[in-house]
């Protein structure tokens, strides 16, 4: 089992060193066909794995090498395929691999092509490391891992200025918040000596309360990051400047599901201290609403998707957060099948469209975009939770575990979130979809997406309908590591009318959705309409002026601190300094040329002189030898030491 | 009568370094600058020759004759420089030698 292991870990490693080969080259086939391949190799790999742990076959454990070995420090190169490690593998080589596939065929005229996917297999080889990693160095290292092909992949069209500043957004911060996870490990380290998730963790049952949650608080805080939650959570929506594909893989399936999975990995941490967990559920349910509504007004269909995928992190964060980790692993593994298939079906659309992205700008596309509109369609349903497709199993689940948990605030605020996510993913499908063709006066013939790209994204389809009907195999598999809660309604009665009345609520809100972005004559927002001039329309709109706060409170300060630091700080201090040496030898060479005036007796003069002294010099030093302890008593006598 | 000791050597060995030096600083000529370092190379050999006859130990005697050989090597030299010299500018005078200013 080990050379699968291996073999799921390194093959996307080798598919991106041979990419790399040809980075610089013009578009070659054969660097997406290569790594595609090995994806699907690593894959394959990952299914044996999961084959082999759901028959009974032990967790597999390997420590490939010594990492650092210093003094009581000990961090191996070691990996774990474990039932949490293996379904991670299992979202992440799947998804990766239909995205692979696909994005030969969405980035075909890209010149950079090959580029693309040497940064792509990278990322992949990134995730594994931090989901496989059996300890928090080896997470840590894949962490930066993926944080740094996502800066690479979100500023992948690198002459565009706003792709290059959402990716150094991204990057700053997750570096803010990597800061906090840094200070969690190291207090992780400083009080179990161990950073070994077995060890750590059984050591941590002993310690203070105060140190545990400290520890929780700041391995939250890199998770608040990673997963873009608020106040961290703007990157996400601007790091949609990256290739549609790159959108899918990192940013909806995997990467931004790295916080989720660290709290799900950390559970025995956080069962201790359940204060900071509802503290997670709370801010979980919080960015639940906050970024449901921001997609409510948004007309930049890629937006739209990620800040429902933001919101749908804020549902993993409610269930981790009340300790219900297996249901927020199993969201994770929903979501990433159908927010992935909604959004390499959005590439469908830009591309068809010329890539427009404004939905007022499309509509009736249905006809053209068959496929795309059914694979569309499938996962917003699955999306909004609809039974029986995956969300309705995943995300109606989260709603149970909160009523049973009895935090009632944070299930209306869910079930209310369920009802927006079902009309802003039906508002965007009507509005591409369905009405009035409305791009015809831009001239654009839209053409269906390559055969191969349709047939590349049919797993996830299938996936996003039938991932729902795994549940229980899924839960008797991971239960063995984590806490086995079954979250069952009490009464059969109350079952019943929580679960028509969610469904029943969420499809009325995809009939009005339908019914006022569906129709021929909808309004164009251009400004002039009531509601737009409404308060809140224009808070929606501007993200609750969060950027533009950001802007004004951090970035402007920020930049004008730095001003001034460069202007008086470094400047005046540093290079004054340096420059002032430099001066004073200028200054002297100046003034003591005058000293080479080519008269042979000046010179010798100057001679003379210097040996008398040296002389002098050397007759005081050895007068202060010889009488040096003469000297000591004098000096002694002064109160000098 | 007082015994003549290693001090008064070092006594006159010092006075002709100073009158040496003394010529080296004053002397414009560049012929009475070779006497002058003619004087301070003596005054060493003095100094030398004593100290080597008071320890008894012929070490510094024998630094003496290399340190006139030298002298001798450097004063054929110099002489040769300074009648080129002559023969190209007509005087030997060091106001007049400062082609080399900084």
């Amino acid at each position: 089992m080990e050379l699968y292991l291996y073999i799921a870990l390194f093959s996307p490693l080798v598919g991106s060193m041979f990419a790399a080969l040809f980075a610089a080259s013009p578009k070659t086939s054969i660097a997406g066909i290569v790594p595609s391949f090995l994806l699907f190799v690593s894959f394959v790999a990952s299914t044996i794995l999961l084959v082999n742990i759901l028959s009974g076959g032990d967790v597999v454990h390997v420590e490939m090498m010594t990492w650092m070995a210093t003094g009581n420090l000990y961090i191996p190169f070691g990996f774990v395929v474990d039932q949490v490690s293996v379904t991670m593998m299992m979202v992440v080589t799947v998804v990766s691999t239909v995205v692979h596939v696909y994005s030969i065929g969405y980035m075909d005229h890209d010149k950079s092509f090959n580029r693309f996917f040497a940064w792509l297999s990278a990322f992949v080889f990134s995730m594994l490391v931090l989901v496989m990693s059996d300890n928090f160095a080896g997470l840590f290292i894949g962490w930066e891992g993926v944080g740094l092909c996502s800066w690479g992949l979100i500023g992948f069209w690198y002459h565009k200025e706003s792709a290059t500043w959402a990716a150094n957004e991204a990057f700053i911060m997750n570096r803010i918040a990597d800061l906090g996870m840094l200070i969690g490990l190291f207090l992780v380290y400083w009080n179990t000596g161990t950073l070994q998730y077995d060890e750590a963790f059984a050591a941590m049952p002993a310690l203070a309360p105060e140190v545990l949650t400290w520890m929780g608080i700041f391995l939250f805080i890199g998770a608040m990051g990673k997963s873009a939650q608020f106040p961290l959570h703007t990157w996400l929506a601007d790091a949609m400047e990256g290739p549609t594909p790159v959108s899918a893989l990192i940013h909806a399936a995997t990467m931004v599901t790295a916080g989720v999975y660290l709290v799900v990995r950390a559970n025995p941490l956080y069962e201790l201290i359940p204060h900071v967990g509802l503290f997670i559920a709370s801010l979980g349910a919080f960015v639940a609403l906050f970024a449901a509504s921001m997609a409510l007004v948004n007309r930049d269909m890629k937006r739209i998707i990620a800040y429902s995928t933001l919101s749908q992190l804020g549902y993993m964060f409610v269930a981790a957060g009340l300790g219900a980790y297996w249901v927020a692993l199993f969201h994770l593994m929903a979501h990433a099948f159908f927010k992935a298939l909604l959004f390499l079906g959005a590439g469908n659309v830009m591309h068809a469209m010329h890539d427009e992205l404004d939905p007022f700008k499309m509509g009736g596309l249905k006809k053209p975009l068959k496929w795309t509109f059914i694979m569309m369609t499938v996962a917003s349903v699955a999306l909004a939770g609809i039974y029986p497709l995956a969300g309705f199993f995943s995300k109606d689940l989260i709603l149970e575990v909160s009523l049973i948990e009895h935090h009632y605030i944070i299930y209306s605020v869910l079930l209310f979130t369920a009802g927006l996510t079902a009309f802003y993913s039906f508002r965007l499908v009507a509005l591409i979809f369905h009405g009035e063709e409305r791009y015809k006066i831009f001239g654009i013939h839209p053409h269906e997406a390559y055969k191969f790209v349709l047939i590349a994204m049919s797993p996830l389809l299938l996936l996003a309908v039938i991932a729902g009907s795994f549940k229980m195999t899924y839960f008797e598999m991971v239960t063995a590591v984590l806490p086995a809660t079954e979250y069952h309604v009490h009464s059969v009665m109350m079952y019943w009318i929580m679960t028509i009345g969610t469904q029943l609520f969420v499809l009325l809100a995809i009939a009005f959705a339908y019914k006022k972005y569906a129709n021929n004559a909808i309004a164009i927002p251009d400004g002039s309409s009531k509601m737009e001039n409404r308060l809140c329309y224009k808070i929606l709109k501007n993200q609750y002026y969060i950027p533009y706060a950001y802007e004004e409170y951090f970035v402007k300060p920020y930049r004008e601190l730095s001003d001034v630091f460069w202007k008086h700080i470094d400047m005046k201090i540093v290079d004054a300094s340096v420059d002032g040496i430099a001066n004073i030898f200028y200054s002297t060479g100046e003034k003591t040329r005058t000293m080479q005036s080519g008269n042979l007796s000046t010179m010798l003069k100057w001679m003379v002189a210097g040996t008398v002294a040296l002389l002098s010099l050397a007759v005081v030093y050895g007068l202060a030898v010889r009488y040096s302890d003469e000297i000591m008593l004098i000096l002694s006598g002064l109160g000098v030491q | 009568m007082m015994e003549i000791g290693l001090n008064h050597y070092l006594v006159l060995s010092t006075i002709l370094f100073s009158i040496g030096l003394v010529g080296v600083m004053r002397r414009k000529n560049l012929l009475m600058l070779f006497f002058a370092t003619e004087i301070l190379l003596n005054a060493v050999n003095i100094a030398f020759a004593a100290i080597s006859h008071f320890y008894g130990d012929l070490t510094g005697q024998m630094f003496a004759f290399f340190v006139i050989a030298i002298a001798a090597s450097e004063v054929a030299v110099g002489l040769g420089l300074l009648i080129v010299w002559h023969k190209r500018h007509g005087n030997i005078d060091l106001e007049h030698m400062s082609t080399m200013r900084g």
